[in-house]
């Protein structure tokens, strides 16, 4: 029904806007057009389509509650709590969708009666209410176009409205996000310290869990530490950047300055692959190439090795984030205008010196910026840890040893049955705001420093 | 005395020939400009002379350019050796993003020559003074080179170009970005550095050709139809065609 209702007012939309178009020419015949014939049709068809659906949106999204608010009416005086309620309506749905199951008393059947009955007027009053409001708005907005009224300014208030309710929809979308990790991390927070949280060098949530009951405050305490997952963090971080940013960062230099355009067309390409590969597939290689070979090696020389080490993940980390270095500081660094390699070249630089003494500072800002996209794109990865690097968050600064990561725990606490209520789970928001204030901080250094290079270099 | 000659240069863009047997003779502290329309090949043969059009990989010199006995289209030569004795200064000023200081010490810091600071110091306000932006830039060299005005710009970097004692510079339409004050000033300073070095301009404007130089070329269509006297070339060409584009018949 619903679907009908859309596809017939965008269809309407459609011929207003053909038909617009076609008064827009009549009406050249005998007048002057106050705008092309097109925004005629424009016209046209926003007033048809845009109250119209929003009435139909704002419909669909109170109905529900109106609905349910007239069905438990009936059940106001026999004093049941919020979640009996509540029950109660999604058995009454589930009654008169027909899917219910249980004991039906005469009571309940009453009501699914009730609101098969609503539903029906709900469904008939909508139709005729978005009909009435099409035949209103779009005679409304005929007469202007009869008029000849002008035409090009409503439809550009009406964009500017448009692209403002998109960028409005992403900002709202962003700030919930935000804050229902923030409610829940409070709700952590009453249950933990966040004294314990930031500062304790113990995270072991699976301690606190007892079946039926409230854990014992004195195991909390020592359950939720996160310095072991923040060290663990940047460590592989760091493992990942020390591969990352020397091979890309010469990789990109080759690129821009020496490759030949046979090289290059080829090369970037190909390095730019790098970073289309799933990230579970660098996990497995990580997991049964790259870490029992570490292994092996370490053992070789005498050294004790964990199967799953902090090294191997970082490292394959690392060639995951390689192309995020090296293609964008190619690109900067091409971007570099020819004039200045020309100016140095006519010096007698050779082609070194002009890298590291004008293309590089030159293209600095850039450069810093596409290592802290990397640096914040490290923080994140979640699937080369969980899977390499092994959970038992470990705090150590010992590349060889397992260790683990924010986002691996995380992933951990949520993955198979968990109970909302549980500190436990609700550690996984204090971890991911943490991880959000993190990355975020990053982001405001990250801008400074290339705000502060551009101001010395341009 | 001649201090560049050039025999039967012909140059090629891929399969496009953009020169035609070229035969000229530079003469030493003299200004030598080539004029000619858009196109006509005398910024590409201004390139040859310090073999920048190495840096475009599709282009390829044949032919003969000495320079004082020195073949320099030949594959042996040194090319940051004969860079520094040909400087360049081009068409839209280019000075580094980097401090006015840093511009001018950055040839004789990559060759190598200057001892102490203080040397590096001299040569950079010698480099200054002779490009006439001393008094300009004095109190403020650690101030960004891409601060200055278009003018100021243009003679940082000919400062830049003079700081390494350059044999021959190259000017590729120097003035065509400023305004004509700025141009007035470039256009004394060629006057007071062709007292010490060999110039060759590439002018889009032929009054600043006859203002400027000794000898003038005029190229058109790759090849250099005339070259003489600046006096003889404007008062009384003996080509037809030089004589047209002198009158702003064409071009």
């Amino acid at each position: 029904m619903n679907l009908i209702l859309v596809t017939f007012i965008i269809l309407l939309a459609f011929t207003s806007y053909y038909f617009g178009r076609k008064k827009a020419l009549v009406i050249q015949s005998s007048q002057r057009l106050t705008a092309l014939p097109k925004f005629y049709g424009y016209y046209l068809a926003a007033w048809c389509a845009a109250p119209a659906l929003i009435i139909f949106a704002l419909w669909s999204v109170f109905e529900p509650s109106i609905v349910k608010t007239f069905i438990l009416q009936d059940y106001t005086d026999q004093n049941l709590t919020k979640n009996e309620l509540q029950l109660i309506y999604t058995k009454v749905k589930a009654l008169a969708a027909g899917t219910y199951t249980g004991n039906i008393t005469n009571f309940l059947d009453e009501s699914a009666n009730k609101y098969i009955q609503l539903k029906g007027i709900a469904n008939s009053a909508k139709v005729a209410i978005i009909l009435a409001i099409l035949i209103f708005s779009l005679s409304f907005a005929y007469r202007s176009v009869q008029k000849n009224d002008r035409m090009r300014e409503p439809v550009e208030i009406f964009l500017k409205w448009v692209l403002f309710v998109a960028s409005l929809g992403a900002v709202l979308v962003t700030i919930g996000i935000v804050f229902s990790l923030l409610f829940e991390a409070i709700r952590f927070f009453q249950a933990v310290k966040i004294f314990d949280f930031i500062f304790g060098t113990h995270w072991y949530p699976a301690k606190t869990f007892v079946r039926d009951g409230q854990p014992d405050p004195e195991l909390m305490k020592d359950a939720f530490g996160a310095v072991p997952l923040f060290a663990g963090t940047f460590f592989i971080a760091f493992i990942a950047m020390c591969v990352a940013i020397p091979i890309g960062l010469l990789s990109g230099i080759y690129l821009s300055e020496y490759a030949g355009r046979g090289v290059r067309k080829y090369a970037k390409p190909i390095i730019e692959i790098l970073a289309g590969i799933p990230t579970v597939v660098y996990g497995f290689f990580a997991a049964l190439t790259v870490g029992p070979f570490v292994k092996e090696i370490g053992n070789a020389m005498g050294l004790e090795v964990s199967a799953e080490s902090a090294l191997a993940a970082g490292a394959v980390m690392g060639v995951m984030i390689i192309p995020f270095i090296s293609s964008l500081s190619d690109d900067v660094m091409t971007a570099v205008p020819q004039n200045l390699r020309d100016g140095s070249y006519a010096m007698g630089a050779t082609k070194s010196e002009t890298v590291k003494k004008v293309i590089f500072p030159a293209a600095l800002p850039g450069i810093v910026g596409s290592i802290l996209l990397a640096v914040s794109r490290a923080v994140g990865e979640t699937m080369i840890v969980v899977m390499a690097s092994g959970l038992a968050a470990n705090l150590t600064m010992n590349p060889l040893e397992s260790t683990s990561t924010i986002t691996a725990q995380i992933v951990v606490i949520l993955i198979g049955d968990q109970q909302f209520g549980d500190p436990k789970t609700q550690s996984a928001f204090a971890l991911g705001i943490s991880l959000f204030i993190v990355t975020l901080f990053l982001n405001v250094i990250a801008l400074s420093v290339v705000k502060k290079y551009r101001e010395k270099y341009e | 005395m001649s201090k560049i000659k050039a025999e039967n240069v012909n140059v090629y863009y891929g399969s496009k020939q953009a020169l035609f047997d070229v035969s000229i003779d530079i003469a030493e502290k003299e200004v030598t400009a080539l004029i000619g329309p858009s196109g006509c090949g005398k910024s590409t043969f201004l390139r040859c002379l310090n073999r920048m059009n190495d840096v475009i990989e599709i282009c390829r010199v044949e032919g003969s350019i000495k320079m004082d006995n020195l073949e320099l289209n030949s594959r042996k030569l040194d090319v940051v050796r004969l860079r520094e004795n040909v400087g360049m200064v081009f068409q839209k000023p280019n000075p580094f993003p980097k401090t006015i200081y840093e511009n001018v010490a950055y040839g004789p810091t990559i060759h190598g020559i200057a001892q102490s600071k203080e040397e590096m110091d001299q040569i950079v306000e010698t480099s200054l003074k002779k490009a006439a932006l001393w008094n300009e830039v004095k109190d403020r060299l650690d101030e960004i080179g891409t601060g200055l005005s278009g003018g100021q710009q243009q003679r940082l970097c000919i400062a830049r170009a003079i700081s390494v004692s350059p044999e021959v510079i190259l000017m590729d339409e120097p003035c065509s970005a400023l305004d004509p004050i700025a141009t007035a000033q470039i256009e004394e300073l060629i006057d007071d550095l062709k007292k010490e070095v060999t110039i060759v301009i590439v002018t889009h404007s032929m009054s600043q050709a006859a203002r400027v130089s000794q000898k003038t070329g005029f190229f058109h269509l790759g090849k250099l139809i005339e070259f003489g006297p600046t006096d003889k070339i404007f008062k009384n060409p003996d080509n037809q065609q030089t004589q047209d584009y002198i009158t702003g018949r064409f071009g």
